[in-house]
């Protein structure tokens, strides 16, 4: 009789095992289904909101009917409240430093005499820019109002100034968070988060408990072999996984009108490298975990430097080298890569090859640390 | 490499078998021969070694030290071959409760890759009397129909020798009985058992048996060889207010062991002069009824591992 190092039909037994047990399991199937939804409705929402009516402190030099029509016109749009009208300088940026306000419109002195001699006069919006989702809307929104306002009242003194060209300098100051994140970049990262989460922590626990309820001993009783069992744990799981990939889509673009750009196939066929990434490494936290706790844990310290050192959350090139080169490590910075650029810049294939790469190294470093440590005994 | 297996050649063979967790010695050069087509009792308190020798032979521990064969095959080299011959039975219920019957048992098949898996677990199925049950959940059922379904996922790949570790525990007489009829019945049809189990009432069914205590065998034979090897004399009393007659006696020279058995008392010694000489004088005593009996299975084992015991002390 020949011993075969790998059986396809033994590790079909597992697949089929797992996928009854997945199917039972209502409490983990509802958490798959559950997490992407709450975590794209919190994040996204979050992050993304279009807040109105924001607190604002007005600066006003000049009061003359330009500055006022301005000012009212911005209380008439949704976006900003004038709660500080006609404050001094050093009061609103103590207003901004409070929070009180999340802006400060300035004029200076003479705003309008130099407006009218064509000598662009600085119109100053400074922002609280601490949470970048919330003032991106209303200071684009700025960016058209002012000059809207003013071109209905403007008439030059000077001849030769040109009414369609407005002779004004709109200034955005953005304090205390000058690098931006568009916001758009944090519903396409969730997917990354999210297929983090759920299935690096289900596999995790789907060994342990094995061994917790004692059938490892059965399955270790019978020919099966390493490699059957977890690759026979880690298919079912990419099944899910693709489930919660159409999800998020649908709801990135049913909720955030967040569209693909770029090419939806590539996009798919990608993500398994990711998935499978991410379920290696679950299936072997759970040959070192002895129980379902410490396979928890594990998952966590796996899960957390994949949220903060991916890029995700904070700009990788304002990290330290050493929190960069632990970001690189990671297969959850490179899948931003992947998914930033093909959802938002729609880029091609040949532009991915590095992550591509990364991801399957990635893989196969942790396959051969779980079948090493997989014991066929009990020891 | 095909090994010579006859029919006159044990199933297990193992010799000095060791096993030690963390320094602490469990499995102390255990010597076992099973011959094939027997049920070979494997007792001892809890604690013994028996669960760990069993699987050092089912392959799922590796053993310090071991030489001698199982099924014919080399017991440390060989143990993909030995692993697809035998059923070896949890002690604790360890198939998946979120499967069904029928998922468990066709689970089973795949991974010995049986041949005409359906036929195969359908007629288990039917053998064991599953019926409606095939399609409920294995942890919804009882604990008798839990064992039932170890016993048959450990059966379906026809193996040569059942590794049953405490089969019946926690499973009610009935049950039990039914199973070791079963039993009785596969190793007729030429299967070899090597059964654990704490039932003094099971041990007499063994055809063989072997006590294990302290991880040190301290008898192997049949029940008749192993209570002759003892050299143990015994006396039974009846009647009478046999508690506190039973303090009485204990202690007195001759005498090592004095255990009450509801309504009679077994005074058990290892010198049978000795034994007599210490009883003669309380045969005069009234509503006492003494008789000389056999020693009998549990005498033996309490005698055993309580000198055993006494050995480990000094």
């Amino acid at each position: 009789m020949r011993l075969q190092l790998f059986s396809p039909a033994r590790f079909v037994a597992v697949v089929i095992k797992e996928f009854i047990q997945v199917r039972r399991d209502r409490v983990t199937l509802g958490m798959m289904i559950g997490i992407p939804l709450v975590q794209l409705v919190i994040f996204g929402f979050a992050i993304n909101t279009n807040p109105k009516y924001l607190p604002t402190a007005v600066v006003d030099g000049d009061m003359s009917t330009f500055t006022r029509s301005i000012v009212s016109a911005m209380n008439n749009s949704e976006y900003f409240r004038i709660d500080k009208d006609l404050v001094s300088e050093k009061e609103a940026t103590a207003l901004l430093r409070r929070g009180e306000v999340q802006f400060i419109v300035t004029f200076p002195e003479n705003f309008t005499r130099e407006l009218l001699r064509g000598r662009h006069p600085q119109l100053l919006l400074q922002a609280d820019a601490s949470d970048p989702g919330t003032v991106g809307y209303a200071v684009s929104s700025f960016q058209t109002l002012a000059p809207e306002v003013l071109r209905r009242d403007y008439r030059p003194v000077l001849p030769g100034v040109a009414v369609a060209s407005l002779p004004l300098d709109i200034r955005v100051q953005r304090c205390f968070n000058p690098e931006i994140e568009t916001p758009i970049n944090v519903v396409p990262g969730l997917l990354g988060v999210i297929l983090t989460m759920t299935m690096a922590f289900i596999t995790a626990l789907s060994m342990t408990r094995e061994k917790e309820r004692g059938t490892m001993e059965t399955l270790l009783s019978t020919p099966v072999r390493p490699l059957e069992v977890m690759l026979g744990k880690i298919v079912p799981y990419l099944l899910v996984g693709y489930v919660q990939i159409g999800l998020i889509l649908v709801i990135a673009w049913a909720v955030f009108d967040i569209r693909v750009v770029g090419s939806l196939p590539l996009l798919l066929l990608l993500s398994l490298f990711f998935i499978a990434a991410n379920l290696a490494v679950g299936v072997t936290i759970s040959t070192i975990a002895r129980n379902q706790v410490q396979a928890v844990q594990m998952s966590i310290f796996f899960f957390l430097p994949s949220i903060l050192l991916s890029g995700f959350m904070f700009p990788r090139r304002g990290m330290p080298e050493w929190a960069q080169w632990i970001g690189t490590a990671l297969p959850l910075t490179h899948y931003l890569q992947i998914v930033r650029g093909i959802i938002l810049r729609g880029t091609l294939l040949n532009d991915l090859w590095t992550p591509i790469m990364a991801m399957i190294v990635f893989f196969l470093i942790v396959v051969m640390i779980g079948l090493a440590r997989y014991r066929q005994t009990l020891d | 490499m095909k090994p010579v297996v006859t029919a006159s050649s044990p199933a297990v063979d193992a010799r000095n078998v060791t096993k030690s967790f963390d320094g602490r010695v469990v499995v102390n050069r255990v010597s076992i021969q099973v011959r094939r087509g027997e049920i070979f009792g494997f007792l001892g308190p809890n604690g013994s070694g028996k669960t760990t020798f069993i699987r050092i032979l089912c392959g799922l521990l590796r053993p310090d030290h071991a030489e001698g064969t199982c099924l014919g095959f080399d017991l440390l080299h060989r143990r993909d071959e030995i692993k697809r011959r035998i059923g070896y039975m949890t002690q604790k219920y360890s198939l998946y409760e979120d499967l069904t019957v029928e998922e468990n048992l066709q689970l089973m098949a795949r991974l010995y890759r049986l041949d005409r898996r359906r036929e195969r677990v359908d007629a288990m199925i039917e053998r064991m009397n599953f019926g409606d049950r095939r399609r409920q959940l294995s942890g919804a059922m009882s604990g008798g129909w839990k064992q039932r379904l170890a016993l048959a996922s450990c059966l379906l790949h026809d193996p040569e020798l059942l590794l049953l570790d405490e089969p019946t525990a926690g499973v009610d007489p009935a049950a039990r009985r039914d199973f070791w009829d079963e039993l009785h019945n596969l190793t007729a049809s030429g299967i070899t058992a090597l059964v654990s189990t704490h039932y003094m009432d099971e041990a007499e069914r063994c055809h063989r048996l072997a006590y294990l205590a302290y991880g040190n065998l301290l008898t192997q034979g049949t029940l008749h060889e192993v209570v002759a090897a003892s050299g143990l004399s015994t006396w039974t009393v009846q009647g009478g207010n046999l508690s506190a007659f039973a303090v009485e006696l204990r202690g007195l020279p001759g005498i090592e062991q004095v255990v009450p058995f509801g309504e009679s008392v077994h005074v058990t010694g290892s010198d049978r002069a000795a034994l007599t000489a210490a009883v003669q004088p309380f045969f005069s005593r009234p509503g006492l009824e003494w008789r000389e009996t056999a020693a009998n299975l549990e005498d033996v084992f309490i005698y055993l591992s309580q000198q055993r015991a006494r050995d480990n002390f000094q």
